[in-house]
């Protein structure tokens, strides 16, 4: 193993855990308020995919600007998701929410899969090939981009989360829910808007990474996986810990592709998992349940 | 016509007819008993027990791997390379059950949790040369060899279906009636509770987990033999495990013959549609998350549970 090789699977690493730390926040803001594992994470996030390849092929705006465009129209879908399948089902056995996000998740997908087809597409801006290098890593502008953008929209979440009024009541009902009745928060209001804002997150990071990356109807399992990953990792419902917790699926990720063969990379990131998932179900930063 | 006739009558038709029906209509009959059989197992324990697998597809995969593997690579007979099937498929599960259990992960966790372990399975074969990678594995068919479980003819397959669904379906009742039966559903309702009147818990649920998987790994085999090709994404993906517990949920889970009647509502259905949108892809699997989204929003119990509310309303 050399120096140049560990040096570019951590950068690769780290520009690729950006996204999914996006990816997650989203996926942790819904299980935190509406306490649902959303299997339809991933297909949102197909769809934002395709909304932004769309509007490149059709007006041919560009997927960072489309971004403006995609995530509030998201915001609204999420918004109409939560009305109406995930809302008349709120009381609902625990299981079954569960598998009322995975039909949702199948729906999606292979409607993508009837409008579209399977096959791979690729949206070829003029800049997808820029790239620059640090030392012996080499860094492509697009991945750094990707990678910043969903830091930065992250960040502006979490201030919103921390400092507006909305951002206390979506706190307050993930962290202390009949509290948070007993003050008069609209529940029902902050849960479609909780789902709005989760579903206009993942949009955003399949925007941003559309530069570079493939899109085809089952392009969001993967993800989808991943920010389970990242979500139970940092601790399902903290906001935080999902960033940080991108940041090491990311890095674990990459150094296992560097490190492994074939696509066995994969596997490190599922034996984390498992292992988070038996020894720390409440997350690397949440306080163990006594 | 009382209840008895008309189970009669479907046994006596399910039993005498195929042998007049043309290719197609027996293809379909094979399909819902496949997965009407594979409901069954999955039935056990997240019906039964409650406990939610999204992971059983490791189970189906190392059922089909096995006895696969051991006819190319040591000749044995799949009969027997079934069976071996699933004593492994229990032994891992038993592996995978007590896990989880034994940290106790419930819910949700224990859905991912399983769901991991399978994709694990599946990143394996995809990367593992000795068993075919990610080409997959090919069975050969080209002469009928009763004794190796190739047939000629769609039939024998149908009654090699029909038998092991018929079986998972006198197990799954006669299960209901046992003390660990009891214990299931007492262990699925409330587990604090049920640990408090004295069940143990742990075992009931490994009980579960171990007959589980060892009956969806038959179920693998079949798969193989009956296809004759098997790959990873195909055996260990997350499809085969949801295909596998929708017909319980839709049919109505933790009852006798729910998973039965699922399947026999859906596999017509999701073919009908891939009869009248040929040629586009996905419209099948489209139609079963809508199934699955009206079902839970509607029948949360099931159309068991939901005949049997209208039947206490009526009388």
């Amino acid at each position: 193993m050399n120096g140049g090789l560990l040096l570019q699977a951590l950068v690769s690493g780290l520009l690729l855990g950006g996204v999914y730390g996006l990816v997650a926040s989203g996926l942790t803001l819904i299980f935190g308020v509406l306490r649902i594992i959303n299997f339809a994470h991933g297909a949102v996030m197909m769809l934002g995919m395709y909304a932004s390849y769309w509007l490149w092929v059709g007006i041919g705006l560009d997927p960072y600007a489309s971004v403006l465009l995609t995530a509030p129209a998201f915001f609204v879908l999420g918004v109409a998701i939560e009305r109406l399948v995930i809302e008349p089902n709120r009381d609902a056995a625990e299981h079954n929410q569960l598998l009322l996000t995975l039909g949702l998740a199948l729906f999606l997908e292979n409607l993508a899969l009837v409008l579209w087809q399977g096959d791979f597409r690729t949206l070829r801006v003029p800049y997808a090939n820029a790239s620059f290098v640090i030392g012996e890593a080499l860094v492509e502008v697009s991945r750094l981009v990707a990678a910043g953008g969903a830091v930065a929209i992250a960040f502006a979440l979490y201030g919103m989360l921390r400092y507006t009024d909305l951002g206390k009541a979506i706190r307050a009902l993930s962290e202390e829910r009949e509290g948070a009745m007993l003050v008069g928060i609209d529940v029902r209001r902050i849960r479609g808007v909780a789902f709005g804002i989760g579903s206009a997150c993942v949009a955003a990071a399949g925007a941003l990474i559309t530069p570079f990356f493939y899109i085809a109807p089952d392009v969001g399992e993967s993800f989808n996986i991943m920010a389970f990953v990242v979500v139970v990792l940092g601790g399902m419902g903290n906001f935080l810990g999902a960033l940080v917790g991108g940041l090491i699926v990311g890095l674990a990720e990459s150094l296992g592709a560097a490190f492994l063969p074939g696509s066995l990379k994969q596997l490190v990131v599922f034996v984390i998992f498992v292992l988070v998932l038996l020894f720390r179900p409440e997350g690397l930063f949440g306080r163990p349940r006594g | 016509m009382g209840e008895k006739a008309l189970a009669g009558l479907a046994v006596a038709a399910l039993v005498a007819a195929p042998p007049f029906l043309p290719k197609y209509p027996l293809e379909i009959l094979i399909s819902v008993l496949f997965f009407a059989y594979l409901g069954l197992a999955w039935n056990i324990l997240g019906g039964y027990a409650g406990q939610f697998s999204f992971g059983h597809a490791a189970f189906f995969g190392i059922g089909a791997y096995t006895s696969t593997l051991l006819f190319l690579r040591a000749g044995l007979s799949p009969w027997l390379g079934m069976l071996a099937g699933g004593v492994l498929a229990a032994g891992f599960g038993l592996f995978e059950g007590y896990l989880s259990f034994r940290y106790g992960l419930r819910g949700p966790y224990f859905s991912l949790v399983t769901l991991a372990f399978a994709e694990m399975l599946r990143v394996v074969a995809v990367n593992l040369k000795v068993v075919g990678a990610s080409i997959g594995l090919v069975i050969p068919t080209s002469a009928a060899a009763p004794a190796l479980f190739v047939f000629a003819h769609k039939l024998p397959y149908y009654y090699v279906i029909l038998a092991l669904t018929a079986g998972a379906l006198l197990l799954t009742r006669v299960l209901a009636r046992t003390r660990l039966g009891y214990a299931l559903v007492a262990v699925r309702e409330n587990e604090d509770a049920a640990e408090a009147a004295g069940v143990n818990a742990l075992g009931a649920k490994l009980s579960a987990m171990a007959l589980s998987a060892f009956l969806t790994a038959l179920g693998g085999t079949f798969y193989a033999q009956y296809f004759a090709y098997i790959d990873p994404t195909i055996t260990f993906g997350p499809g085969i495990s949801i295909q596998g517990l929708l017909p319980a949920i839709v049919g109505g889970a933790g009852t006798v013959l729910g998973p039965l009647l699922g399947a026999f509502v859906l596999t017509p259905v999701s073919e009908l549609t891939r009869a009248l949108l040929r040629g586009r892809a996905g419209a099948d699997i489209m139609l079963y998350g809508l199934v699955l989204m009206l079902v839970i929003s509607f029948l949360p119990q099931g159309l068991i549970g939901w005949l049997r509310t209208r039947r206490m309303r009526a009388g």
